[in-house]
């Protein structure tokens, strides 16, 4: 181990980096090696971390082109020119189905597809997914991991007992090509026990329940980890809980359960204010349910809620390759698709040009997560209802 | 005034007006980069021009993406001089990295509303040192 001496340049770190690593900074192996390591740098300097540790698997965001643009497929085209992953490496949904391309442009495939092949070069499982944690072996409990992709981060710390930062695209991809992430914040377990209580006053019911908590905890919380004390949550539930939570906030842990020195209570009125920011329609020209994407557990639910029936609006569901696949041999997929939904893999309601507002007004979902993006992104009102309630609705 | 004691987080020199918001910033759905401007009505910094400035704010929230965002105002050429918060985060740490936007938090306990609006800073990051003239 080195101390690297204080110095005006780029390589200047209070991080304790191998004699390797330093090299590395310095630009020993390469341009893209020195990026990461200058990433990791930065966001040690950040979070306090004082020194880098080996990590198991890496999840990285940014790959839809609506969300990087250019300027992002530029830096993924010279970045992957040298740069390959070293562990296990995840990556998250793209703006489209590749099956599907009705309603997507020319240009937008394109772009679409440079991003991908950019991310293939760099030797990542296309995963295509927000939900790494249904569709992959988990590590054991303990295992430092650097996960971009908010609700996964939240996931990953909350209900599989791994370790990861709330990471950024960019860190995550610097964890993925040098293999480690700063020992820091939620990597420690001094971060990991909440000093504040969020206790629910009114009864829980659904899934929608979950995610207006979520989204109001990211909101007050400005610790690494919050205690809740609601009912234990569903996986359905808890997806939906952490997808509130990173998506307002940057809270990257809960609880369950009472502790913390501090309450604050989440009533009905907390509910509502949520439901008043975010719940901009009464009704919707497009059902659209998956952010985080399904798994099997909200398949399993909703082909028994529309057995029989057909959706009077149009249906996509948004899911993984590898989940579709499985929900197909179970005979779920053909199910549920047979009330006319459509299953549209590799992609996500969050900023999808399926979903824009040159094609919809508004937009019925159960995602707190959705709603926000689709009104402050895609510009699309949301009338925001539980998965109960859409089948009620619109599956006659 | 001298702010002293900053925690480098990116090393460089970036001088601007100050631009200062007490609320967190989600780069992803709230901020154009081609604009170089914040478009969501609903926050303070609706509308202002970010090239050129010290952008001081919080920290940001939500998408793990926003770090593309920052980088994207460098290629674009709306980037700031240089980022300063009271609580950087990984998004901003990272995309300041690979934009090379000279980035400082504020010292422990000193909130961004201490920050003085309409005053021109000079941010020197690596002896972590915030320059602030009215």
């Amino acid at each position: 181990m080195v101390i690297i001496p204080k110095s005006l340049d780029q390589r200047r770190t209070s991080l304790e980096l191998t004699r390797a690593e330093q090299d590395s900074l310095g630009g020993k192996d390469g341009e893209a090696l020195a990026s990461a390591y200058r990433i990791l740098a930065a966001i040690g300097e950040a979070t306090g971390g004082e020194k880098l540790v080996p990590i198991k698997w890496a999840h990285v965001s940014g790959v839809n082109y609506n969300t990087i643009g250019d300027a992002g497929l530029k830096f993924l085209e010279s970045f992957s020119k040298d740069a390959r992953v070293v562990v296990k490496t995840t990556v998250n949904p793209m703006g489209y189905d590749r099956s599907k391309p009705a309603g997507i442009s020319d240009h937008f495939r394109e772009k679409q597809e440079g991003i991908a092949s950019a991310y293939e070069r760099m030797g990542v499982t296309p995963s295509f997914t927000c939900t790494p944690y249904e569709v992959f072996d988990i590590p054991e409990k303990g295992s430092a991991v650097s996960f971009a992709e908010s609700n996964a981060a939240v996931f990953a710390n909350s209900l599989l007992g791994l370790k990861t930062n709330k990471e950024s695209a960019l860190s995550a991809l610097a964890s993925a090509v040098t293999g480690k992430a700063p020992l820091s914040d939620l990597r420690t377990d001094e971060a990991r026990n909440p000093k504040i209580e969020i206790k629910a006053d009114h009864p829980f019911q659904s899934e929608l329940d979950y995610g207006l908590l979520g989204y109001f905890a990211g909101k007050v919380v400005r610790d690494s980890c919050v205690s809740l004390s609601v009912p234990v949550p569903s996986t359905v539930q808890a997806k939906a809980l952490c997808a509130g939570i990173g998506t307002s906030g940057s809270c990257g842990m809960f609880r369950i359960g009472s502790g913390g020195s501090e309450r604050i209570s989440f009533g009905r009125k907390e509910a509502e204010d949520i439901m008043a920011e975010l719940n901009t329609s009464e009704d919707g020209d497009l059902v659209a349910l998956g952010s985080p994407q399904l798994g099997l557990g909200e398949l399993e639910l909703l082909s028994e809620l529309v057995r029989g029936k057909k959706f009077t609006k149009r249906c996509m569901i948004f899911c993984s390759r590898a989940i579709h696949a499985q929900a197909s041999k179970r005979g779920l997929a053909g199910d549920i698709e047979k009330s006319g939904a459509e299953f549209m893999c590799d992609s996500c309601t969050c900023l999808t040009p399926y979903v824009d507002h040159e094609k919809y007004d508004s937009v019925i979902s159960n995602s707190v997560k959705g709603a926000y993006y689709l009104n402050n992104s895609n510009k699309v009102k949301v009338a925001l209802k539980d998965i109960r309630t859409i089948a009620k609705e619109y599956a006659k | 005034m001298i702010i002293s004691g900053c925690r480098r987080i990116v090393g460089g020199e970036g001088k601007g007006p100050a631009v200062v918001t007490t609320q967190p910033i989600n780069f992803l759905s709230m901020l154009d980069p081609k604009l170089g401007k914040i478009t969501d009505p609903k926050h303070e910094l609706y509308d202002v021009p970010l090239a050129g400035t010290v952008l001081v704010f919080p920290f940001a929230v939500g998408s793990s993406v926003g770090a593309y965002v920052i980088y994207s105002m460098r290629e674009y050429g709306t980037a700031p001089s240089a980022i300063v918060c009271s609580r950087t985060d990984i998004t901003t740490a990272s995309g300041c990295a690979i934009a090379n936007i000279p980035s400082v938090g504020l010292p422990r306990g000193m909130s961004v509303a201490e920050v003085k609006r309409g005053s021109t800073l000079s941010v020197d990051a690596d002896s972590g040192r915030i320059t602030v003239k009215i």
